[in-house]
């Protein structure tokens, strides 16, 4: 029965990731991320990770890929529907690919050491509790905490100094030209 | 009982699959999402490997991986929408500003 689950979570997981980087319309890309995302989100939670699994639909999907679809539709798309991917042969990008995939299945398949610790799974002796989880987190990672509190005010004033207008203009002549702009 | 090993071919498809969007689309955006992509593939690793041994620090690290990236989206995307004002392209083989 789990394993049904995990195969049908997955299949979905695969296909949608697939629809992403072959969709023409990069709106139908950002929503086949996001069925993707919620597939993985399920997982987490098979995984015995279910808070994991809402931080990840809160934060992924709730604020990441609605911020993605905004600029989506702030930004024209048209042209991408001629031309989806780079012009004249992408053999170098194959042969990464190529090599990637290669080097993942040899691994996957030839260490021996991972195969001694996938094995079929030891029974679970008792599942982490999310108090566990916090404890942890701010107890023994508390400093790595804070510094990710400190990375994203960064982050925050970097995006509004990028996206902002260019500073010489006066606020009173810049609203009036984004309007004609969105005219 | 799910065996781990599932997970982990799971989580190497989808970094292949991220990792051919990265390289191969056209459009910065959808390249971007190619990356959140492959982010995620490597936080199901981290998360499937914690299971099995019992520890929790790979749900620590990935709750790490999930803010770091919301800090990373906000700046790229701030970024594109700045390159977008100059240069009116989103296609990354026309994007050459920095090319000597």
């Amino acid at each position: 029965m789990e394993q049904a689950f995990f195969l049908l979570l997955a299949a979905v997981a695969v296909a949608a990731a697939l629809l992403v980087v072959a969709a023409r319309n990069p709106i139908h890309s950002a929503l086949a991320l996001v069925a993707c995302l919620v597939q993985i989100a399920a997982l987490y939670v098979m995984l015995g990770a279910p808070f994991l699994a809402v931080i990840q639909i809160f934060v992924y999907v709730g604020a990441v890929m609605v911020l993605f679809l905004f600029v989506i539709m702030m930004l024209d798309v048209r042209k991408e529907a001629q031309e989806r991917f780079l012009r004249g042969t992408p053999l170098p990008g194959l042969v990464v690919l190529a090599i990637l995939a290669g080097e993942l299945i040899f691994l996957l398949l030839q260490s021996a050491r991972l195969h001694a610790v996938m094995g079929p799974g030891q029974p679970v002796a008792e599942q982490p509790q999310v108090a566990d989880l916090s404890l942890l987190l701010f107890r023994e990672y508390l400093l790595p905490f804070e510094v990710a509190s400190v990375i994203l005010l960064v982050a925050l004033i970097g995006a509004v100094v990028l996206a902002r207008e260019d500073g010489a203009k006066t606020p009173e002549t810049a609203p009036k030209e984004t309007r004609g702009a969105a005219r | 009982m799910i065996p781990t090993s599932w997970y982990l071919i799971l989580a190497a498809v989808l970094f292949v699959i991220g990792g051919a969007g990265v390289l191969l689309r056209r459009n910065v955006l959808i390249v971007l999402m190619s990356l959140e992509l492959m982010l995620n593939s490597v936080t199901i690793n981290l998360v499937a490997f914690g299971h099995v041994l019992q520890d929790l620090r790979g749900q620590i690290i990935a709750i790490f991986v999930i803010a770091i990236t919301a800090a990373e989206v906000a700046v790229a995307l701030g970024i594109l929408v700045a390159l977008l004002r100059n240069k009116h392209s989103l296609e990354v083989d026309e994007l050459t500003v920095l090319k000597g």
